[in-house]
């Protein structure tokens, strides 16, 4: 049982590293909802190629899935870049279209293909460890758990051979360009390990909760960063932790597995677009706050400047303010020693 | 082949359609094309929440509740992409995947309950407008008929701020407000919409028929109309094919026909317009024909100009008497 559990965190926080590290660049280059689209328009891939090869546990099924990513990519540009066409309208012409053609497929062939659509948008991570990969016949663990780490492998190894090539390209694809390099082999490159990372991943934690990891992590740690392997790091860390916390929501309440971990990434991102520091909108909004009430007392002090004095009930028909709104100021300025009060007066300090 | 259902069923998909090409034409005009898909997620948390409270199946209620967390969604999308360095993309992607989450796990709640009704999940994933009563038509005919109605009496204001908003506030609208309002039909649209093709292909049948109207025509009231003709078209065309081939759903079938619709219309369009065009277009004269109607259509653009050119002189003005107090 034990065995079991640590089986499922495992895949789990396989499937979480290995998306969350194309989708930081997924996000910088703007295209995270590529992610979305790639992860949907699997699905009549792995159908055709089912219904060619006729197994479910096979390197078939990715090369179908993967041929489908990169279709749908390749037509994606070609609405884009020929016909002009924006890029999201583009992948949302494109990718729905994929997804009925699929839907269709599974309709009818309903009788031949034991697939259906709930397994491909909702996933079933419990299922995992009981899919065992057999060498020979010997049996050496849950097929997932294989397929996961070699495309984690994969995606490393990409990443950190390609780091240089990657940063160049993201920020600026055109110097690169100059340089010497090739943006869209690169471009092409991240879209299409984005689409064998799908295939692994969908049948896990579903297509949709597949892009919360994609693109959630990253997000958070773009709020936190402004180093490109800080926000690696980081949002690999918060990646693995959002899994770990949704794992353990899910455990104790038993709830969807797939879901807590998305909603967990959710309240991770909320928590920091929250409270980061000068970023965050708490720190925002102070920051509004101060700068009102500065300009606030610059005005009443301009003012009592040329009159000498300003009662304090003509103050809100004097500048538009709203009583409650005089009544903090008066408080505060009162704390801060700023000016002194003779009954609803005030007046400047005697210096 | 048209008794009664297929009449009621041809109806609802036909006001759908109208209705999603009419507001697609807004949504791709302001850059949001897969703002349908994420506010179509973010409404499934909503729904399921609905239907765990009040148990009811009626589908006011239930979409009454996806209205609400839809729009939570939407605001979350606003304030990630207006105070942070997030891009559109970015907040629309993580809206759309936690709030399916979050969506998920309500599910799993309401299938621990003894009364269980899997078939709502899949009427909100995929739609079915061939299972509608004519309860559900007579409500979209009234929801409908009001959002259109909406555009008919803001048309000015809508038009004005989907192509220049900036100019529209320095004219005096309320920018803000129209804005909020074109977020609503939106909402209500998908929301509606959701019975037809559900949440995953929503996107389509908001931007197809506008994308394909786009290719054909290029006044915003022409495209809007032929988009609200094409989105019909291609809701009915979809019933009727789903129709004749046996165990293929509606949602599906509508999408294929809408992308259709927009890939002819993409590869043949400029073509065919260029030959009406200028079969059509009168020889130039020289003198451009003037009429009491141009003239005071010329006279009041004139004067809002002027208003405008006011408006900016005078906050060019304040800034500079600003500095120069400043500076003294």
């Amino acid at each position: 049982m034990i065995l079991f559990q640590i089986y499922l965190l495992a895949v789990a926080l396989l499937v979480a590293c290995s998306s969350t590290l194309l989708g930081v660049f997924l996000v910088l280059r703007g295209v995270a909802l590529m992610s979305d689209a790639i992860s949907h328009a699997l699905l009549p891939g792995i159908i055709i190629m089912f219904l060619l090869v006729r197994t479910f546990d096979s390197f078939s099924l990715l090369i179908g899935a993967a041929g489908a990513g990169l279709l749908t990519v390749i037509s994606v540009e070609f609405l884009i870049n020929v016909k002009n066409i924006k890029k999201d309208t583009a992948i949302g012409l494109i990718f729905p279209l994929f997804f009925a053609v699929g839907v269709i497929l599974i309709h009818v062939f309903a009788h031949t293909i034991h697939i259906d659509t709930d397994m491909v948008l909702l996933g079933e991570i419990a299922f995992a460890p009981f899919n065992r990969l057999y060498i020979g016949a010997k049996d050496v663990g849950p097929y997932a758990l294989w397929l996961l780490s070699f495309i984690m492998l994969v995606n490393s190894f990409f990443v950190w051979f390609c780091y240089k090539e990657l940063k160049l390209t993201t920020f600026d694809p055109l110097g690169a360009k100059l340089l010497g390099f090739n943006p869209a082999f690169i471009n092409y490159s991240i879209m299409f390990l984005t689409s064998i990372t799908m295939v692994g991943a969908f049948d896990i934690v579903g297509s949709i909760v597949v892009v919360a990891l994609t693109i959630t992590p990253a997000a958070t740690a773009y709020l936190l960063t402004d180093h490109l392997d800080h926000m690696i790091s980081m949002s690999l860390l918060i990646a693995a932790s959002s899994v770990i916390t949704g794992y353990a929501w899910a455990f104790i309440v038993d709830i969807s597995i797939a879901g807590a971990i998305a909603t967990m990434s959710g309240l991770f991102f909320i928590i920091v677009l929250c409270v980061v520091p000068r970023k965050g909108l708490f720190a925002r909004a102070s920051t509004y706050l101060n700068i009102r009430r500065k300009s606030a007392f610059q005005l009443v002090f301009e003012h009592i400047k040329l009159h000498g004095s300003v009662d304090i009930v003509l103050l809100p028909s004097l500048f538009g303010w709203s009583p409650a709104f005089v009544n903090r100021l008066v408080v505060s300025s009162e704390g801060r020693n700023l000016f002194v009060r003779k009954g609803s007066t005030l007046f400047l300090h005697k210096q | 082949m048209l008794d009664y259902t297929m009449v009621i069923v041809l109806i609802g998909a036909s006001l759908l359609g109208i209705l999603s090409g009419v507001i697609g034409v807004f949504i791709l005009l302001r850059g949001q094309s897969l703002l349908g898909d994420a506010v179509a997620h973010a409404a499934l948390p909503g729904i399921v929440l609905a239907f765990l409270v009040t148990e009811s199946k009626n589908i006011l209620v239930l979409l009454s509740g996806g209205a609400v967390s839809g729009a939570a969604g939407m605001l979350l999308m606003t304030l990630v992409t207006t105070h942070t360095r997030l891009k559109k993309d970015a907040a629309q992607g993580m809206v759309l995947s936690i709030f399916f989450g979050l969506g998920l796990i309500l599910l799993t709640v309401v299938q621990k309950r003894p009364i269980t009704h899997q078939s709502m999940l899949n009427k909100f994933l995929f739609g079915n407008i061939s299972t509608i009563l004519y309860q559900d038509l007579v409500c979209i005919g009234v929801i409908t008929s009001i959002v259109l109605l909406f555009i008919i009496i803001f048309w000015k204001e809508l038009v004005a701020s989907v192509f220049d908003a900036s100019y529209m506030q320095s004219v005096g609208f309320r920018q803000q407000s129209v804005s909020f309002l074109i977020s609503i039909l939106i909402l209500i649209t998908i929301l509606i919409g959701l019975q037809a093709v559900g949440v995953i292909l929503m996107s389509t049948l908001l931007i197809a028929p506008a994308v394909a109207a786009r290719q054909w025509c290029d006044s915003m009231r022409s495209v809007v109309i032929v988009s609200g003709f094409f989105g019909a078209l291609s809701s009915i065309m979809g019933v009727l094919l789903s129709n004749c081939m046996v165990g293929i759903p509606t949602g599906p079938m509508i999408v294929v026909v809408a992308s259709g619709l927009v890939f002819f219309s993409i590869m043949t369009a400029s073509f065919i317009a260029k030959r009406i065009k200028n079969f059509s277009v009168p020889p130039y004269t020289g003198v451009t024909q003037t009429n009491t109607h141009t003239q005071k259509n010329t006279h009041t653009q004139v004067r809002t100009q002027a208003y405008a050119q006011s408006r900016i002189c005078f906050c060019y003005m304040s800034k500079k008497y600003i500095k120069q107090k400043d500076r003294a």
